[in-house]
């Protein structure tokens, strides 16, 4: 009888609990009867947190089942999109801010971090890590550069008061002629000096500019999934390799070869390094790195030895557009500090099958990728004709980790938001 | 084989009269149709295919829709169903400048082709014009050849 009452008071209680202290409750989060229509491993299960309509960039979920998504393009004014979790895990959208488009959006030290893509803007949390001003941020960096092409800012911080963010090249591989037949290489690519590469600010000073920060990184043609490693204490990023193999250099590359490669690629990053673009691709095949064709490759070519190596290579063209090092404890043992890899899915690949629309599992051991990576949600695409079609329902891109240990991916194709859980007791 | 291709020749310019008739028909009498409307033929359609598989398909796809935010659709865009100077252009120049259609922006540079031949230009612009759920005239070598004449000027 008591038990009976309690049963029927819990829910009520949590409720109650949930919107006296805007705490989280999962006690009612269960997975989509279809997971969302993903494929999971065994054990693991998916739920559609919200459909937000958006093209939803990357994101972050707070304790207290707030998720802030950044969208590509502002919606009805807003950039920033908020929502709050329910207790069975669905959210409502409870507001946005931000009028400008972009990518990079990171909770660190009782700020929110959201980057346009030529800035990068900061917005104070209470204790609830909710923002507080909401019209007034503080501009932290300002004048980055933004081609018409890896625009994007992603960013992340590490645990001294930096930030890092991304300056995309503004062309595919520093073609005279940008992804043109037979064009060579601008000679010394003089688009690195500002772009190509990782930059360093600070993390609280104002109204930064290129002049204020520091080149972390160069040599990379564009980064889109990027995360701090904290059992390293070092900044890992995804790079989307370059396009157009078989397009600009026909006699070089058959069509196979030019939809496998380049590799893309994840680096380690320490300051200083030179990842070599547009000097040099990854060749995961040969497992060697190539001198680019633009710059007197031949697509056998070994490129100079100073360039760094990749820590792990995945097949080309499958955009690898977000970045999470698994700390929780919800999932199995061999996920903890392991690497989720989002692929949004490719399209340089035709006319061979596209790939990707799948997030991916990355097996690290001290620190290190160890063993091959594993796909770990697939489906996104709707069916393996739509993924060979390129003509994907949904794409991954970015991912977040929830205080229980759920794995939060966005879509920015058509705005699904994904909570993935493992159910097994 | 000559018969064949004649067959095909027909059928299209069957088609084509087919849906002149109904443009017609649609815009009323106010405008009048083009009397010399140049012919889609077969080996236009055939060598355009090819051409596309070369040097287009890798951007724009088996099915000619693009990929979003990147590389536009070649489908029923005023792009490439309007303009034919436009649309010569873009083959010839590249196109890197912003470019909105249907509400959704497209990112990546297209680069020039204008190392491809004027009759390859017009077989592979005749192909686009009728592929994809597309239905439109021929581009001829004629124009082609006069739009990269004055873009040299």
């Amino acid at each position: 009888m008591k038990l009976k009452v309690l049963r029927y008071l819990l829910p009520v209680v949590t409720m109650a609990t949930v919107s006296l202290y805007a705490l989280k409750a999962d006690v009612n989060v269960v997975p989509d009867a279809d997971n969302a229509g993903l494929k999971l491993p065994d054990g693991f299960g998916a739920l559609k947190v919200a459909d937000i309509a958006a093209k939803a960039r990357h994101l972050t979920v707070t304790p207290q089942g707030d998720i802030y998504v950044k969208l590509a393009k502002p919606k009805d004014g807003k950039g920033v999109i908020i929502l709050h979790e329910g207790s069975d895990g669905r959210a409502q959208i409870t507001g946005g801010f931000g009028n400008y488009g972009g990518t990079g959006i990171y909770i660190k030290n009782g700020y929110l971090y959201a980057s346009s893509n030529t800035e990068i803007f900061r917005y104070k949390l209470n204790d609830k890590n909710e923002v507080i001003n909401q019209a007034e941020p503080e501009r932290i960096v300002m004048g980055l550069k933004a081609g018409r092409q890896h625009e994007t800012k992603s960013l992340v911080l590490d645990n001294v008061g930096n930030i890092y963010v991304n300056i995309g090249s503004p062309l595919s591989a520093c073609q005279v002629q940008d992804r043109g037949y037979h064009s060579p290489g601008i000679p010394g690519c003089p688009l690195l000096d500002s772009a190509g590469g990782m930059w360093e600010f600070k993390a609280d000073k104002l109204n930064q500019t290129y002049k204020d920060g520091i080149r972390y990184a160069t040599g990379l043609r564009n980064i889109v999934g990027l995360d701090w490693n904290q059992q390293d204490n070092q900044l890992f990023v995804m790079q989307h390799g370059r396009d157009n193999l078989n397009s600009s250099w026909p006699e070089l590359y058959d069509t196979k070869q030019s939809a496998e490669l380049p590799a893309e690629c994840m680096y380690a990053l320490k300051k200083g390094d030179n990842a070599g673009f547009p000097f040099m691709y990854y060749d995961e095949i040969q497992h060697k790195k190539i001198q680019g064709p633009e710059y007197g490759g031949d697509g056998k070519k070994e490129a100079d030895p100073k360039y760094l190596d990749p820590v792990a290579a995945y097949p080309g063209h499958m955009a690898p557009n977000g970045l999470l090092f698994y700390t929780g404890k919800m999932f199995p043992e061999k996920y903890r500090n392991g690497a989720f890899i989002a692929f949004h899915g490719s399209w340089n690949r035709a006319p061979e099958p596209q790939k990707g629309y799948c997030v991916v599992f990355q097996p690290f051991k001290d620190g290190k990728p160890a063993g091959d990576w594993e796909v770990f949600a697939d489906n996104f695409s709707g069916s393996a004709q739509k993924t060979a079609a390129g003509r994907a329902d949904h794409r991954p891109c970015g991912l977040a980790q929830g205080s229980d240990g759920s794995l939060y991916v966005t879509d920015d194709s058509k705005g699904f938001i994904y909570r993935i859980i493992y159910t097994k007791k | 084989m000559l018969y064949i291709s004649m067959k095909i020749k027909l059928t299209i310019a069957l088609l084509f009269a087919f849906g002149l008739s109904q443009l017609h028909a649609q815009t009323k009498p106010a405008v009048k149709a083009h009397s010399k409307t140049p012919a889609v033929s077969a080996s236009s359609i055939a060598n355009g295919q090819k051409v596309y598989t070369q040097y287009c398909l890798s951007c724009h796809q088996v099915d000619g829709g693009g990929v979003p935010n990147m590389n536009p659709p070649l489908s029923k865009t005023s792009y490439v169903n309007g303009d034919k100077t436009r649309l010569i252009k873009v083959v010839l120049n590249g196109f890197m400048q912003p470019v909105e259609i249907d509400g959704e922006s497209y990112s990546n540079n297209m680069p020039p082709h204008n190392f491809l031949k004027d009759q390859e230009i017009a077989d592979v612009l005749t192909y686009i014009r009728n592929s994809f759920k597309n239905k439109g005239t021929a581009i001829t070598v004629a124009q082609v050849k006069k739009t990269r004449a004055s873009a040299k000027k």
